[in-house]
């Protein structure tokens, strides 16, 4: 099965060997950084061209929610249906020195997800569009399993706790 | 307090829930009758309308039903807020001199179910709804899960908030949810949207409100207790305010347009959050309703978890909040919410709420909030 963006313009593809994906988004004269890339926008009163760039792919999971019942389809187009339907979550991440990016991401147990843990930028299937072709969306993904904390113990400080935490 | 110009002196409400067979239009001309009714005032002797829904794209044609007399009729609609802004265009054709008695009008009629729609109608790409993130219920998930952890509020107090929901509608014999549950029933109750349960949201529903105001120097020919309008703001959010339906927003974050909002409607009358005696406040879902407490000044950030242990909401507390169970216990149809909330707020100043009455209520707060990022806050006074 030919593998397609869900969307024209998100994120790099196809991939290239040995490169790692990323969001694309756009940067104005003053900084300012949108997603998801619009080719223009009004700067200080001025009309202007926005630079296309990749967008960090690394970031902090800001927040997260999950999603515990199928979305009204269409306009959701997962391959699934109400039976086989797995809850996801979604979240913002924190792209440093960008801007906070809504996504899926790819652990799907809101209690073993963490405000603050870092993300990485993965692609990854999502459905099968119209003519056949599996679809491809951005995600995020804990970039290493968050360590459960150390419980302080009676007399311990929590220095000292934190400073024998792996 | 600021001088008044414009005062209420009737409400009417069709009670929310579900109504097979019944049309909005016609549930909207059973509140506009008992608005009329309990100011005194005819039909034919309204000057202008406003009237908001999402479900009927022609909500102004009530006229159909209540008598084609001529008069200027508007659709209004700012979502969520609607309410408060089919009130505020209402106020503002008096004060402007359109009109001397206007009426403020909202219905509604949704299906069962969460809001879907196409991603189109707000603005945003397909691919947005295809991935799944079009949806309302996302934003207030994680917005209360941020808040909890910068904030320290724990899920427990989350259930206080909807257990007082469902306790203060069983005492309103016009709600729809009038079963009181437990905080236990309320967490252990379906997980929609991490960390919020199936009891901590509102729903979807049917109903209709209005409301008949007239000028402020007019207002003792209708009533020996007329209701004034002391503000009523409007705000849509701003560059960098984490809001509804967003694919991306800025790292300088900024308040959302609640706190604006409110900040304003204080300064316009002329009063402070001490001087609240009641609110009402978009309770969309339990964690919106702390959030909304300390955006709207009645508390700090964080105190919430303190004042709903302390029974500070309650409709004998400190600062009485939800008095009918808000949207929790009444569900929400769009148009007509806001509405709800100020026949609430009217009834309650005016001293006839019966068991649910707080004791000298003299100022009464409504702050609503939704898609797209709008928030409308509106202050009445005896």
């Amino acid at each position: 099965m030919q593998q397609v963006p869900l969307a024209e313009g998100l994120f790099s593809w196809p991939l290239e060997p040995g490169k790692q994906p990323a969001l694309i988004g756009g940067r104005a004269s003053n900084g300012k950084i949108f997603f998801p890339y619009r080719r223009q926008a009004v700067i200080d009163g001025v009309r202007e061209d926005l630079e296309k760039i990749d967008l960090p792919r690394r970031g902090a999971l800001w927040t997260f929610t999950s999603q515990h019942f199928r979305p009204t389809a269409p306009p959701y187009a997962g391959d699934d249906d109400a039976r086989s339907f797995r809850p996801f979550t979604v979240g913002y991440i924190e792209l440093p020195g960008a801007l906070h990016v809504e996504a899926r991401l790819t652990e799907p147990d809101p209690a073993k997800l963490t405000i603050g843990q870092e993300m990485e930028l993965v692609i990854e299937p999502f459905g099968v569009d119209s003519d056949g072709n599996q679809t491809m969306i951005y995600a995020f993904a804990p970039v290493a399993p968050v360590a459960p904390v150390a419980p302080v113990e009676p007399g311990e400080t929590a220095e000292t706790a934190e400073v024998s935490a792996p | 307090m600021s001088d008044p110009d414009v005062a209420i002196v009737g409400v009417g409400l069709h009670p929310f829930g579900r109504y097979p067979g019944k049309s909005a239009m016609e549930m909207g001309e059973d509140a506009v009758y008992e608005a009329l009714t309990d100011a005194g005032v005819k039909w034919e002797d309204v000057q202008a309308l406003y009237a908001g829904s999402m479900e009927v794209k022609n909500p102004e044609g009530i006229v159909g039903l209540l008598g084609q007399t001529g008069v200027p009729g508007r659709a209004v609609f700012t979502g969520c807020a609607t309410g408060a802004t089919s009130l505020a265009m209402a106020a503002n054709a008096i004060r402007l001199g359109d009109a001397d008695v206007a009426i403020a009008i909202g219905l509604d009629k949704h299906p069962r179910g969460a809001f879907s729609d196409d991603p189109s109608v707000s603005g945003l790409p397909l691919w947005y709804g295809q991935a799944g993130l079009f949806l309302t219920t996302h934003f207030f998930g994680m917005k209360i899960n941020r808040y909890m952890h910068d904030h320290g509020i724990t899920s427990a107090t989350l259930a206080k908030v909807a257990a007082k929901a469902f306790r203060n509608g069983a005492q309103t014999h016009h709600a729809w949810r009038r079963k009181p549950l437990t905080e236990d029933e309320i967490l252990n109750s379906q997980v929609l949207n991490y960390p919020l349960t199936q009891y901590m949201y509102c729903g979807p529903n049917e109903g209709a409100a209005a409301a008949v105001l007239v000028r402020a120097d007019q207002a003792r020919q209708y009533t020996d207790t007329p209701v004034y309008i002391r503000a009523s703001t409007l705000r849509s959010r701003r560059e960098g305010a984490f809001e509804l339906l967003s694919p991306s927003f800025g790292l300088d974050i900024v308040p959302g347009p609640t706190v604006e909002a409110s900040r304003e409607a204080y300064e316009l009358a002329g009063l402070g959050p001490e001087d609240v005696d009641l609110a009402q406040l978009q309770d969309t879902d339990a964690g919106s309703e702390v959030i909304h407490m300390a955006e709207n000044g009645l508390c700090a950030h964080g105190e919430q978890e303190k004042l709903l242990a302390e029974g500070a909401t309650e409709i004998t507390g400190r600062i009485p909040v939800n008095t009918d169970g808000g949207l929790l216990a009444n569900g929400e149809p769009v148009g007509a919410s806001g509405l709800r909330q100020v026949y609430e707020l009217v009834n309650q100043l005016k001293g006839r709420a019966g068991d649910r009455q707080v004791a000298n209520a003299r100022v009464g707060y409504a702050q609503l909030y939704g898609a797209p990022g709008t928030a409308a806050v509106t202050i009445l006074s005896r």
